[in-house]
């Protein structure tokens, strides 16, 4: 539909902008904040232009100790284990869900449908329902504080393995007739074929299940004690937890500031694969 | 090079079976196609024969060995597919490379056969594109491309042209059949396609609800077509079936016109193929005309026989013109007439 009507133009111009505005406003608000000193942060009303402390402030914050007066590790090593919990998380996540939908859509032995509906039947249980048994299991494994305990007992994925199936399902039979006759065993064609033919899906996954594991609060909030192993979602919640003082806001917002980096660049980075992956309809 | 033996094999899914007890022989470097309509089972029967389906019963042989348990790929067979089956994420090249670098046959001989099986089948300026950039036709040779360079004892195709258009179709049907003469290898060719049937193969298997109709030249199933299924499906447009009695002299046809043929006595079916009528004005065959189709080479006769319901069809060479409610005579010579029996549908000699 192509019309050329100004004023319709000019309304959806309108509510587009106020969207933006709605959207970046707070963000813009943060990075303000993350540029002015401590004492400009505590009167009010608070700026909305940016101050002079940038790059004092961004040196203080990743390579200090964060917050003056407390003795939590330094950001680039919250921002480290946040980036590796995702990592694992994620590429964890996929080469489950890639295996586990490999045997149900490829291979026939018994109780191949129980097992495909027990799967998605976990889909009823996220961690917050089972986080009880699960942190006994993780904590008798001795995984408490390292980067184990904080993936492995996400990745487990009913989602990411259904959508796999999908899209092994759309693959033709006659790909997989066509690798026995080339000779291609099992393993063989889910490499050369199957992981080729389901790279933009891999890729639009990945970028979800990255943003799901660098967002994690509770569960890292909950297994990791020492301090050397906390995540930078949860650290930028305990920031503003100090007893008899106002929060220290400018750390506080550039830590957030560089807690937003990492999964805008991976959005960033596979934007094109991620559309493919969730439009492409042709195999 | 190899022979193929089928020795009483029956495929069965659960209790259904859909092949019963096929028996054939072909011979090395032979051509045979299997042809029938949708669903007779002869895609079921290739499949077997490539491996991709198990076998209920019975015996595949390939070069006189039992290959009933082998894996597709121990076979020594090459397949093309009917949506050809290349992998989209790789090139031609890499396409009918791939089975070669699974059977780890080095780099260089495995770049000399690629581009011997691309200069036979002219498709060396497309070696480096990737499928979805050429055209069916196209496609089509590398599938092909990809089946000989694997140089095996058997090719297999299942329907492989029917996704062409109808000009290209019939180019690429002559390709193959020039193709398979060159290199000599004993080929099975699945269509349901009659004229392509007839074309391609040194021998034809009909299949007609899982059983084997007629398996012979193509010349013996259009001369001497051994059922009523056979009659109608070889030859276009299909043989006219018409209910008669015959005393061992003449044949009385349900509207009571007579002609001579020797055949047993009592009800027979004749059949007579369209363009097997010739026009006369006392001919027995009196057919009234309810439908023209003007081809250009020749004019089809739609209609009944007269005073019955009997659908009939004529062919006549050139142009006719008649008009519609005419009543048309015709006569037939005494060989190109068919018996069969009305309860078996079996050819009566």
């Amino acid at each position: 539909m192509v019309e050329n009507r100004p004023l319709l133009t000019f309304i959806s111009h309108l509510v587009l902008i106020l969207g933006v505005v709605i959207v970046a406003l707070p963000i813009w608000i943060t990075f303000v904040a993350a540029t002015h000193d401590a004492v400009r942060m505590t009167q009010a009303p608070i700026p909305l232009l940016p101050g002079a402390h940038f790059w004092q402030n961004f040196k203080d914050t990743l390579f200090g100790s964060g917050l003056s007066s407390s003795a939590g590790a330094p950001v680039w090593r919250m921002l480290l284990n946040s980036l590796v919990m995702a990592l694992l998380i994620a590429s964890g996540k996929i080469v489950i869900s890639l295996l586990s939908a490999f045997a149900i859509v490829y291979f026939k032995f018994p109780f191949r449908m129980g097992f495909f509906w027990m799967i998605f039947i976990t889909l009823m249980l996220p961690v917050e329902v089972r986080i009880l048994p699960t942190f006994e299991v993780v904590a008798n494994l001795g995984m408490l504080n390292s980067y184990w305990g904080l993936s492995v007992p996400l990745i487990a994925s009913a989602t990411a393995t259904f959508m796999f199936r999908q899209v092994f399902l759309t693959i033709p039979d006659e790909m997989l007739e066509s690798a026995r006759i080339d000779g291609a065993g099992p393993m063989r064609f889910f490499w050369d074929i199957l992981i080729p033919l389901s790279r933009t899906n891999i890729a639009a996954l990945f970028v979800i299940l990255f943003i799901f594991g660098w967002n994690q609060y509770l569960w890292p909030l909950l297994i990791t004690t020492d301090s050397d192993m906390t995540t930078i979602v949860m650290s930028i919640k305990e920031m503003l937890e100090v007893a008899e003082q106002s929060p220290q806001w400018h750390i506080v917002m550039m830590t957030a500031l560089l807690a937003m980096i990492p999964p805008v660049f991976v959005v960033i980075g596979m934007q094109k694969l991620f559309v493919q992956g969730l439009t492409e309809t042709d195999k | 090079m190899a022979s193929i033996t089928l020795k009483d094999l029956v495929k069965a899914y659960g209790d259904t079976e859909v092949l019963h007890h096929i028996d054939g022989q072909i011979a090395d470097g032979e051509f045979v196609v299997i042809v029938g309509p949708s669903g007779c089972g002869k895609s079921t029967l290739l499949r077997m024969i490539a491996g991709l389906e198990t076998v209920t019963g019975g015996d595949i042989q390939i070069a006189d060995q039992v290959v009933n348990d082998l894996e597709p790929a121990d076979r020594d067979i090459a397949m093309v597919f009917q949506n050809y089956a290349l992998y989209p994420h790789m090139t031609v090249r890499e396409n009918m490379a791939y089975g070669l670098k699974i059977r780890r046959i080095s780099k260089a001989e495995i770049n000399r056969r690629v581009e011997e099986a691309a200069d036979i089948l002219e498709i060396r300026p497309y070696l480096e594109r990737k499928p979805r950039q050429l055209s069916g036709g196209q496609r089509q040779r590398v599938a092909m491309g990809r089946a000989i360079v694997r140089d095996p004892q058997v090719f297999l195709f299942d329907e492989p042209l029917s996704n062409l258009d109808a000009k290209l179709r019939v180019q690429m049907r002559l390709e193959i059949r020039k193709l398979q003469q060159k290199l000599g290898v004993t080929s099975i060719y699945v269509t349901h396609d009659q004229v392509e049937a007839m074309t391609l193969g040194d021998r034809l298997m009909v299949l007609n609800g899982g059983y084997v109709e007629q398996f012979g030249t193509p010349i013996e199933l259009y001369d001497r077509p051994q059922s009523m299924f056979v009659g109608g499906f070889i030859g276009s447009p299909a043989m006219n079936f018409l209910p008669a009695d015959a005393d061992g002299a003449t044949i009385t046809l349900a509207n009571g016109t007579t002609l001579a043929g020797e055949v047993r006595a009592g009800a027979v079916t004749m059949g007579i193929r369209p363009e097997h009528l010739i026009r006369s004005e006392a001919g027995p065959v009196r057919l009234k005309v309810q439908m023209m189709e003007q081809l250009g080479a020749n004019t089809l006769l739609h209609g009944v026989l007269e005073g019955t319901q009997t659908e009939m069809v004529a062919s006549l060479p050139g142009h006719v013109t008649a008009e519609l409610g005419a009543v048309l005579s015709f006569e037939a010579a005494a060989e190109t007439l068919h018996f069969f029996a009305p309860d078996t549908q079996k050819r009566i000699e």
